[in-house]
């Protein structure tokens, strides 16, 4: 199979001395008009893969901030053939990887095997779907691997090894580090337990790994040297947006 | 029952939760295997059903409705058990099988607020912690429950996020429950979500159709024609079908909850009226539009107000082994008057959407039947909604 995208733009970073910077924007926030001039200046602003959400009534693994963005989004008329609608129309605009990140049911609603083949003519590059477990990935897994997208595992402090493992022989792409035992949102100190556990994750996967879920600041990745290759930040940009901020300033902030 | 797969009714069921859920799932699963079929749980167990639960509850023959319908008309008296509802028999268990798996807290959603009043009163017989999520607005609706669980030592959490109730306060203590798993067992409150918890809460509730089984052999000489049940996540529901299942000769209906029943009305009808999907952990029947946005459900009966349904409902529905009805608003008021005037029995508005079932179906129902209908609560929580309802009647004269 192809080399992936994704993990091709985290090989680029890494090349390049620095850490690949992943941040999540839900699809339509601010709104549906801003979304896109955002997206884009996440993109000129360094990006090297760009985690687009799809809004779900019921975000279980989200906290506050993601989950009322989200809500907004629902609001707001954002779903995905309108973002599907709009990509295709920008594809090939971006360099960074474009994700999208949502719940289960509006992928399975929309028909994976069709969901696949729009994701890919939008020049969408994987896929993260929070409440879907190992046990469960098989049929998206099948769909998206038939027209080369990557299905990102997320994986946390209390999954062990075995279980690891068996994420292991399926991932491309990247696979996503949870910092906490706990769902999206800033927090000022990650557990110390991360880097014994990313050491684990290190050792078991072949593809790149990024952390994310709590990360406010750069300086928080410090303690992790070389065990992470990117870092995943949405609450901090999402609360930078509402605070009248814009995407340029924060990642001008995160390249340091 | 064909469970393809681990955690499966024919197509539903499942463990749809993130990775970190799975760690505490298998681990509850672990529990189901080894802990809750030995013999020091089921004794205990057994013993808390008898002497704090008030276990077997009676089978009764209605004796004026009967003569009225021309058939036999039981009910299966879940609304005397300890706490008024079928949801104790349920936390009784998981109360003790935290107990045994050595957490120290149990965390709980609720709607209406029966099962958070019933995990509350576990939690205060066995010595736990209790933590209860609900949404904003039925803290409002139901602000006796609240009351009744802040009395037995609970805290109760008000869910502002979404349309604040019950589908929201299980999205809270889901994502409560990520945080706290070493120390908390969530207890949850219908046989819904994700595996284990369906297997395990019919496992809890199924005592209700053990004794109710074994009392028709007894009372009636037979097995019943009909067994009925409301619907709302499905506990009472699979607890008094689930040892009539096998017997082909008994004719199961589940009741579902069909709001006002004005065209296009919000309802809590998912297997009647809704198509599958995921969510709250497990693949099931759901009231969501055509992009997989979880729609808002209505009854008047605050615990059958949810938009999904238990795996093993959603799967006898697709197979046809239990006949799926409605039941609206209007028409479980009617019941509730019924039993209220002609046996002396302040029903839950739940239950009375079973009892309205048969009132409705008298004339297809053979003269001569035996018909048991799980009486799943008492009424006395929903004299507010009753006294509502009135005045809004009396207006309208
Ligand atoms: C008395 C009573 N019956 C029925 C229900 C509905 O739940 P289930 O379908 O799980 O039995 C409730 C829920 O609160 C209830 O309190």
């Amino acid at each position: 199979m192809s080399q992936s995208i994704l993990t091709a733009r985290i090989m680029e970073a890494l090349g390049a001395g620095r850490k690949a910077l992943i941040p999540f924007l839900p699809g339509g926030f601010p709104d549906k008009e801003r979304f896109f001039d955002e997206l884009a200046a996440l993109d000129a602003g360094g990006a090297d893969i760009i985690e687009i959400g799809v809004p779900f009534s019921d975000p279980v693994a989200d906290g506050p901030v993601v989950e009322q963005a989200s809500l907004d989004c629902l609001l707001n008329g954002t779903c995905l053939s309108w973002l599907f609608y709009e990509l295709e129309k920008r594809k090939g605009q971006y360099r960074a990887g474009l994700v999208l990140m949502g719940y289960y049911n509006p992928f399975l609603q929309y028909g994976l095997e069709q969901l696949a083949a729009d994701a890919a003519d939008a020049g969408v590059a994987g896929f993260i779907v929070p409440d879907l477990p190992l046990e469960e990935s098989g049929p998206m897994r099948e769909a998206l691997e038939r027209y080369g997208l990557d299905l990102i595992p997320l994986v946390g402090l209390n999954t062990s090894e075995e279980r690891l493992a068996a994420y292991a022989k399926n991932a491309r792409g990247y696979v996503y580090f949870v910092s906490v035992l706990g769902t999206t949102g800033m927090r000022e100190s990650l557990p110390t337990e991360v880097k014994e556990r990313l050491a684990a994750v290190r050792r078991i996967f072949s593809v790149p790994v990024a952390l994310g879920f709590g990360i406010k600041s750069p300086e928080q990745l410090y303690a992790f040297g070389d065990l992470v290759d990117g870092v995943v930040f949405g609450s901090a940009l999402i609360a930078h947006i509402k605070a009248g901020g814009t995407a340029a300033e924060f990642m001008a902030r995160w390249r340091g | 029952m064909t469970i393809h797969k681990k955690g499966y009714y024919g197509d539903f069921g499942g463990q749809f939760v993130p990775e970190l859920l799975m760690p505490p799932l298998l681990e509850l699963e672990e529990a189901m295997r080894t802990i809750v079929p030995s013999e020091p749980f089921k004794k205990e167990l057994n013993a808390l059903l008898a002497d704090y639960v008030g276990r077997p509850s009676p089978l009764y023959r209605c004796p004026n409705l009967s003569k009225e319908l021309g058939f036999d008309l039981w009910l299966k008296r879940e609304d005397l058990n300890h706490t008024g509802a079928h949801k104790i028999n349920n936390t009784m268990g998981q109360g003790l099988l935290t107990k045994y798996m050595g957490k120290k807290a149990l965390l709980a959603e609720t709607g209406a607020g029966q099962h958070g009043v019933a995990t509350a009163t576990a939690a205060a017989m066995l010595g736990l912690d209790c933590i209860v999520y609900m949404g904003a607005e039925d803290v409002v609706r139901q602000a006796h429950n609240v009351k009744r669980m802040k009395l037995l030592g609970a805290e109760v959490v008000p869910i502002e996020s979404g349309t604040k109730t019950l589908k929201d306060a299980i999205n809270a203590a889901l994502r409560y429950w990520i945080a706290e798993q070493a120390t908390t067992h969530y207890c949850f409150g219908t046989a819904a979500g994700p595996h284990p918890f369906p297997l395990l809460v019919r496992e809890f509730q199924a005592v209700i159709s053990l004794e109710a089984r074994a009392q028709c052999l007894d009372k009636m000489g037979r097995l019943p024609d009909y067994v009925v049940a409301c619907v709302g996540g499905g506990s009472n529901a699979i607890g008094m079908f689930h040892h009539f299942v096998p017997d082909e000769t008994v004719k199961l209906i589940g009741v579902e909850a069909g709001g006002t029943g004005e065209p296009g009305c919000y309802h809590s009808a998912p297997i009647s009226l809704g198509t599958p999907g995921v969510l709250h952990g497990m693949r099931t029947m759901l009231l969501q539009t055509s992009e997989g946005q979880i729609e808002p459900s209505h009854s008047v009966s605050a615990g059958l107000d949810y938009p999904g349904v238990g795996p093993e409902h959603a799967h006898y529905g697709a197979t046809g082994r239990v006949r799926y009805d409605i039941a609206v608003d209007d028409q479980a008021l009617a019941a509730f008057e019924a039993l209220c005037r002609r046996e002396g029995i302040i029903p839950a508005l739940e239950s009375c959407h079973a009892v309205a079932w048969v009132l409705n179906h008298a004339a297809e129902i053979p003269k001569g039947s035996q018909i048991v209908v799980c009486l799943s609560g008492r009424g006395d929580k929903d004299l507010g909604i009753i006294e509502a309802h009135e005045a809004k009647l009396g207006g309208a004269k």
